[in-house]
């Protein structure tokens, strides 16, 4: 077994988050994870269809980044990408509807697990291929600058996050994006999920330099490592680089060390990961830890935790009975949306 | 009336366009400090400044999709493609993403960009710079893909690709930027989805695009010494096709000649006869023929060169065989 890498040590001041946002942050975690399991076992009963990857155990990225930016600012994301669509403001039911390609899907049924978007949402999309929806990601960056130095429009100051996995940081849109990125100073946080397997292919297998974090500083740019299970400490992160991000200050590499809980899709036998390998990691359950962690700061009680895991458990049923109960997309509309008139 | 080069014709369409709407913003490799390798965006980086004429590193597929994430947020972005065949390192961004992503969303997104440049067989640049890529791009879906061959149409057309909404792969002929023309003093634009009649006839209907439409013509010149009289459309538009002109013609000539520059397996004409025996089988007094050019990599040798794409003589050779069968 490959060394661990040695976590950086984060120490949280309980005076830097109400009892409100940590709330927020809990309830999008649990909205992630209970959504996930749903998606497996809607995947198990055959009833869920393709490639299904699911997000477990990498909750405190999504909900750490994302619950940091505005709603206007934009997400963009990869095919692991329910989780981010969520803690983007997509509803639970319409997320789950395309997971069974109904018309009230987000895409209206024609995406798929991999291919969600809301433009209402500012949701850029899930990218399936490897690394191409990081210059798309750029490109929403790069119109908030035009916004703002080209056209004069003040206001334009919104931000762009964009997710993408260890794998991808060995792809030329990576360095391409992080070169531009820099160079024009654009808005945009890159947010590696470091969690150290491309599917059969382990991390230090596939690149010459395994801390991502440093390839940021042979463009200049800031290029942070933190503890991606936990929530505070990515959410210190992300807010960091998106005030510099919105300030003009450019771009920021974020590294978040972080593990899958499940394999890499619900296809995958995941039987290259040690066992002893998942246990360290679900040891650092970033859900637990953050229950804890509001607990012990009194920022919140064991029973309005219950109550949230409660509630949402609720969401997830009305969104699997709503996805059910949605009609399929019309065969007539076969052809619709392959052009702007459509 | 002012006599206009090609180039001068398209800088003046993105020039008019910029001007008109101030989201329209050019990116690619020396668009702007250089003024384009063929001077397509010639000064236009003075006038607009270096965010509106963006000079990008060489990284074609990223450009590309940031041109598409632009274009999803509202802008609409002009790529210039310094050479069309610099499109295959974007093939990826061209096709997921500016092709299907707007039908992938449901309708969430609209891409409204353009991709324009040189392409074609230009005199012994080699393979690599002497592709037709229009032929590798027709099956993506959500791509509109249009050939300009004058100055008029190249203005008008160019005009009208950056206001339409969707991605538009916008194709130049490397060796028709220098072509003269007289164009109006008033704005003109030129719709996307009309094939032009360059010349009316009636024995035969002779179907082209790009560079090929002017060797068909100088064909036309012996033909008609000859008493011929074939008509002549310009597609202009390749993809969507415009079966109405090419269906009225068919009626009235029942013989067709593709000539086309792309290479004949999967080419453009190969899709046209597939769609003619689908619409207008019936209507033909013979089958259909094209000229396309070999199924090889353009060879570097001028003579080679000019044995593998379509010369005039063969076209008027073509022309007569089939007129001649009377059938």
């Amino acid at each position: 077994m490959v060394q661990e890498r040695t976590l950086p040590q984060f120490q949280a001041p309980p005076a830097q988050i109400s009892p409100e946002q940590g709330l927020v942050l809990y309830e999008d975690m649990i909205l992630g994870r209970f959504f996930e399991d749903k998606c497996a076992e809607m995947y198990y009963r055959g009833k869920m269809f393709g490639f299904v990857h699911l997000y477990n155990g990498q909750e405190a990225v999504s909900s750490g980044v994302i619950k940091s930016l505005r709603p206007d600012d934009y997400v963009c994301s990869t095919y692991r990408d329910h989780v981010h669509a969520l803690s983007a403001g997509v509803p639970a039911k319409n997320v789950m509807a395309e997971l069974f390609g109904k018309e009230t899907g987000c895409s209206k049924g024609r995406g798929g697990s991999m291919h969600l978007f809301s433009s209402e949402h500012n949701l850029l999309g899930g990218f399936a291929f490897i690394g191409e929806g990081i210059p798309v990601a750029l490109g929403a960056a790069f119109q908030s600058r035009y916004r703002r130095d080209a056209l004069g429009d003040a206001g334009a100051d919104q931000v762009t996050a964009c997710f993408f996995g260890d794998g991808t940081s060995n792809n030329g849109q990576f360095f391409e994006c992080l070169n531009m990125a820099a160079l024009w100073k654009l808005p945009i946080l890159f947010v590696v999920e470091n969690n150290k397997w491309a599917i059969g292919m382990a991390h230090e297998r596939a690149t010459s330099q395994p801390e991502i974090y440093k390839k940021a500083s042979v463009f200049g740019m800031p290029g942070i490592e933190v503890d991606g299970m936990d929530v505070m400490a990515v959410r210190a992160v992300a807010q960091e680089a998106i005030a510099r991000a919105r300030a003009g200050e450019g771009p920021t590499l974020i590294e978040c060390l972080t593990y899958r809980f499940r394999g890499h899709s619900l296809a995958d036998p995941d039987e290259l990961r040690s066992k002893a390998e998942k246990e360290a990691w679900l040891a650092r359950d970033p859900i637990k830890r953050f229950e804890a962690y509001l607990v012990e700061h009194n920022l919140a009680e064991k029973g309005t935790l219950k109550e949230v895991r409660d509630r949402i458990q609720t969401t997830i049923d009305d969104a699997l009975t709503f996805a059910e109960e949605s009609p399929e997309p019309s065969p007539d509309d076969l052809y619709k949306y392959i052009f702007a008139e459509d | 009336m002012a006599e206009t080069l090609l180039f001068n014709a398209l800088r003046e369409a993105i020039d008019e366009e910029m001007g008109r709407d101030d989201t329209v913003f050019v990116l690619g490799e020396d668009v702007g400090v250089y003024g384009g390798s063929y001077k397509v965006t010639k000064d236009l980086y003075n006038k607009y400044g270096e965010l509106r004429v963006l000079d990008t590193p060489i990284a074609e597929n990223s450009f590309t999709g940031m041109a598409v994430g632009a274009a999803m947020t509202g802008l609409r972005p002009i790529i210039e493609g310094m050479n069309m065949g610099f499109l295959l390192l974007a093939f990826n961004q061209i096709a997921n993403n500016a092709g299907m992503l707007r039908y992938t969303s449901g309708g969430n997104y609209k891409i409204p960009m353009v991709i324009r440049g040189p392409g074609g067989v230009g005199r012994q640049l080699g393979a690599e710079h002497s592709q037709r890529l229009e032929a590798y791009f027709q099956a993506v879906p959500g791509l509109k893909i249009v050939a300009c061959s004058t100055p008029y149409n190249a203005k008008g057309l160019l005009k009208a690709a950056i206001r339409d909404d969707n991605p538009v792969l916008f194709f130049e002929h490397v060796l028709l930027y220098n072509l003269k023309e007289d164009l109006p003093n008033h704005e003109y634009v030129v719709p996307l989805d009309k094939a032009e009649i360059v010349r009316s006839g009636k024995d035969v209907t002779i179907l082209t695009y790009s560079r090929m439409r002017h060797h068909v013509m100088q064909a036309v010149k012996g033909l008609e010494k000859k008493g011929l009289d074939p008509e002549v459309i310009d597609l202009i538009s390749l993809k969507p096709l415009d079966f109405d002109t090419i269906g009225q013609s068919i009626k009235k000539t029942h013989r067709v000649i593709i000539v086309e520059e792309c290479m004949k397996t999967g080419g453009i004409g190969a899709e046209i006869i597939a769609s003619i025996n689908d619409r207008y089988f019936d209507e033909l007094d013979a089958p259909v023929v094209r000229l396309s050019s070999q199924d090889i990599p353009t060879p570097y040798n001028g003579k080679l060169e000019t044995l593998t794409i379509v010369q005039p003589k063969q076209i008027e050779a073509a022309v007569e065989n089939m007129v001649a069968l009377k059938v």
